[in-house]
């Protein structure tokens, strides 16, 4: 068990249920005790001891890197909530409906005094099923929160058709497969399906696999049959914003690897919104794990590859015009040569 | 074998030290009247002779506090800015709605200085307060020891403010995070820490900027000497101190350092008459330093050999302060332990 308090980001274009689902958190019987971050002009009506207003001032780190942006109030807002130890065992951030959330995400990286006291748990987007396809054309902010995401909840799916639902399922899963995603009405997920979700633990990125497949959360509050529609899912190719994944039906040389991630995050960072990647380094008996946002990567070896597992390796990016055929050809350059 | 700590340090002060605890974690430290004080986390000022809690802020957490001959002074995130007196006495003079106080200072005058988000409010001696809004949140203020005039450090530099006068402040520029802020005893010069584990400095005069960088973190604690000659800071595994004897300030000079140990210097206080810093750390222990020849006296041993820092075992020393004269250090710890060194 990590000491630090666990953060839960909570994303989503505005009206899409994001105060909805705040209060089914805060609501349920689940024996935490949360401090809220809502942004200041955030609805009100929300139901909890602890809350605090954030004015959402993102700011540039001074460290030539122009992505690299953190959220200066959380910062400060973190800080002084430590004042309160002991009162609450996690925190949950309410982003403002056109927020980017590369910076909140950033600031858990970023900021020593941070880091110390919290770990980013999830990043976990809301959306309307009858709307997000239309945000999806016309807000960059709406593509960006799904982009991101590590848990996206499709809401209101009880005001459109079985096909509808497909349909913009699709459209998510074109830009981002890698999320887990409940489809919903008036939020209405099980706790541990946002929280706990140690989605930013390198211990926790166990597969890397596109999560098509879903258990269905819908039906809790109301009986209407929906049957097995997660089959025949259309397959849609998004213009700006795709996710690539590369494998490596081996090793990977690490002296080849790391100069070229380093360069390609260096590079490509602001453009890159999520990369993740699981390798086998030649001579390593353990798995090399890393995860990014933009330019900050987080990497370490972990557990032992089990003598069930076929040592593959597999990266994942998630942005905005990538290069496809640069990052695959790089990739596989770093391919260990078979021993002779 | 790891050595006794009493073969690296003269512990000729610690049999000197009454040990308590304050029952909430320290904000700050200091004399009110003579005589100790804590301003806690819990809401709570403590009046240490005789045992006397003040609920300043009943409701909230103390998040910044300053505290003086005359008066303790905290802001809440209750929003509330509170005058506390020896008689225990407390008086509201400031309410931000809500918004939590993120910076709070005091002038000999009386005056006072507090800002919540981009709001930053002066109220002079008599009570007049006069608002301003920064470009963005301000995170440290500073009266200038000539004039009424308030310094503030947010995004990108810092503002130099004359509450009285209509006009636009003077602005230093730096890009960047500014966090705290202190002025030099002779006015001469700002400085300020930054998000970026550095130290930012003007020569307040004809704005040169001077940059003091190569800490492993965050400097959130500074104080000068008495001479106004050194300034000792936190953010690295000694208390690195910065010359100010010329004009010049510490530009083109190595700065000293002192009290070097395994973990980070998280508060300083310089003596107030004598070359000596009272130095806590992150660890739990205190050390008092003689700033010419780099002599260490063990005040308070902290975490011994084999004990981890862990976010659930920090105890970071919070507040150190001296009174009047020098001869009493008070201290706290974000675990409420504290304690008064009595120097013979």
């Amino acid at each position: 068990m990590s000491e630090k308090i666990p953060v839960t980001v909570l994303t989503g274009y505005l009206g899409a249920g994001k105060t909805t689902l705040l209060n089914r958190i805060l609501s349920e019987d689940h024996g935490h005790k949360f401090a809220v971050i809502v942004n200041e002009f955030g609805e009100i009506g929300i139901d909890n001891d602890l809350i605090v207003g954030a004015d959402e001032e993102v700011f540039e780190m001074n460290n030539g890197c122009i992505c690299c942006t953190v959220r200066g109030d959380l910062i400060r807002i973190i800080e002084g909530l430590m004042r309160r130890k002991g009162k609450f065992d996690a925190i949950i951030v309410e982003t403002t409906g056109l927020a980017d959330p590369a910076p909140v995400a950033q600031t858990f990286f970023v900021d020593q005094d941070v880091q110390d006291q919290a770990r980013l748990d999830a990043v976990v987007t809301v959306a309307d099923a009858k709307w997000l396809a239309d945000r999806l054309r016309d807000a960059p902010e709406a593509k960006n929160q799904i982009a991101f995401a590590d848990v996206i909840i499709l809401n209101k799916m009880d005001l459109v058709t079985p096909e509808e639902l497909r349909e913009v399922e699709a459209r998510i899963r074109a830009i981002n497969p890698y999320a887990k995603l409940h489809k919903t009405s008036r939020c209405a997920v099980p706790l541990d399906a946002v929280l706990g979700r140690n989605a930013f633990d390198l211990d926790r990125i166990l597969e890397i696999e596109p999560a098509f497949l879903e258990v269905d959360d819908h039906g809790h509050d109301h009986g209407h049959d929906h049957a097995h529609h997660d089959h025949g899912l259309k397959h849609y190719h998004d213009e700006e914003m795709q996710s690539f994944s590369f494998l490596i039906d081996g090793e990977v040389d690490p002296a080849r690897f790391m100069p070229w991630i380093n360069l390609i995050v260096q590079r490509e960072g602001p453009s890159i919104l999520r990369s993740k990647g699981i390798l086998a380094f030649k001579g390593e008996d353990k798995r090399f794990v890393f995860q990014g946002v933009h330019m900050i990567l987080d990497g370490d070896l972990q557990r032992e590859w089990r003598s069930d597992e076929k040592r593959v390796s597999k990266i994942v990016f998630i942005g905005r015009n990538l290069k496809e055929d640069d990052l695959r050809s790089g990739f596989m350059a770093c391919a260990a040569q078979p021993a002779s | 074998m790891q050595p006794e700590f009493d073969d690296v340090y003269d512990t000729s002060l610690v049999g000197s030290v009454s040990q308590f605890n304050a029952g909430a974690q320290v904000v700050a430290a200091g004399f009110l009247a003579n005589k100790p004080v804590l301003a806690l986390a819990d809401g709570n000022i403590l009046l240490i002779e005789p045992n006397q809690r003040v609920a300043a802020h009943p409701d909230g957490a103390i998040l910044l506090a300053h505290i003086d001959d005359q008066r303790v002074v905290t802001g809440g995130d209750d929003g509330r800015v509170v005058v506390t007196r020896p008689d225990a006495s407390t008086l509201e003079i400031g309410d931000e709605k809500g918004c939590w106080i993120d910076a709070l200072t005091v002038r000999n005058d009386g005056a006072i200085a507090w800002s919540a988000g981009k709001h930053v409010r002066a109220r002079d001696s008599k009570g007049a307060v006069k608002s301003h809004e920064a470009p963005t949140s301000v995170r440290g203020l500073g009266f200038l020891p000539k004039g009424y005039r308030l310094a503030m450090s947010h995004y990108n530099g810092v503002s130099l403010w004359f509450p009285n006068t209509i006009g636009a402040p003077d602005v230093l520029k730096w890009q960047g995070s500014h966090l705290d802020l202190t002025i030099s005893p002779d006015g001469l010069f700002c400085v300020t820490s930054m998000q970026e584990n550095a130290l930012h400095g003007w020569r307040i005069s004809d704005k040169k900027d001077m940059r003091m960088t190569g800490y492993p973190g965050k400097t959130r604690s500074f104080s000068f000497s008495h001479d106004g000659q050194w300034l000792a800071t936190s953010g690295a595994d000694a208390c690195v101190v910065w010359p100010f004897q010329t004009k010049d300030g510490p530009m083109g000079k190595p700065p000293r350092e002192c009290g070097v140990r395994p973990h980070k210097v998280s508060q300083v206080a310089f003596h107030p008459e004598a070359p000596v810093i009272a130095i806590g750390y992150e660890d739990g222990w205190i050390l008092l330093c003689r700033l010419a020849d780099g002599a260490e006296l063990l005040v308070r041993a902290g975490l011994g050999e084999g004990q981890e820092l862990s976010p659930r075992n920090r105890p970071s020393v919070s507040a150190l302060a001296w009174d009047k004269g020098g001869h009493k250090l008070l201290f706290g710890l974000e675990t409420g332990e504290a304690g008064i060194l009595t120097l013979g």
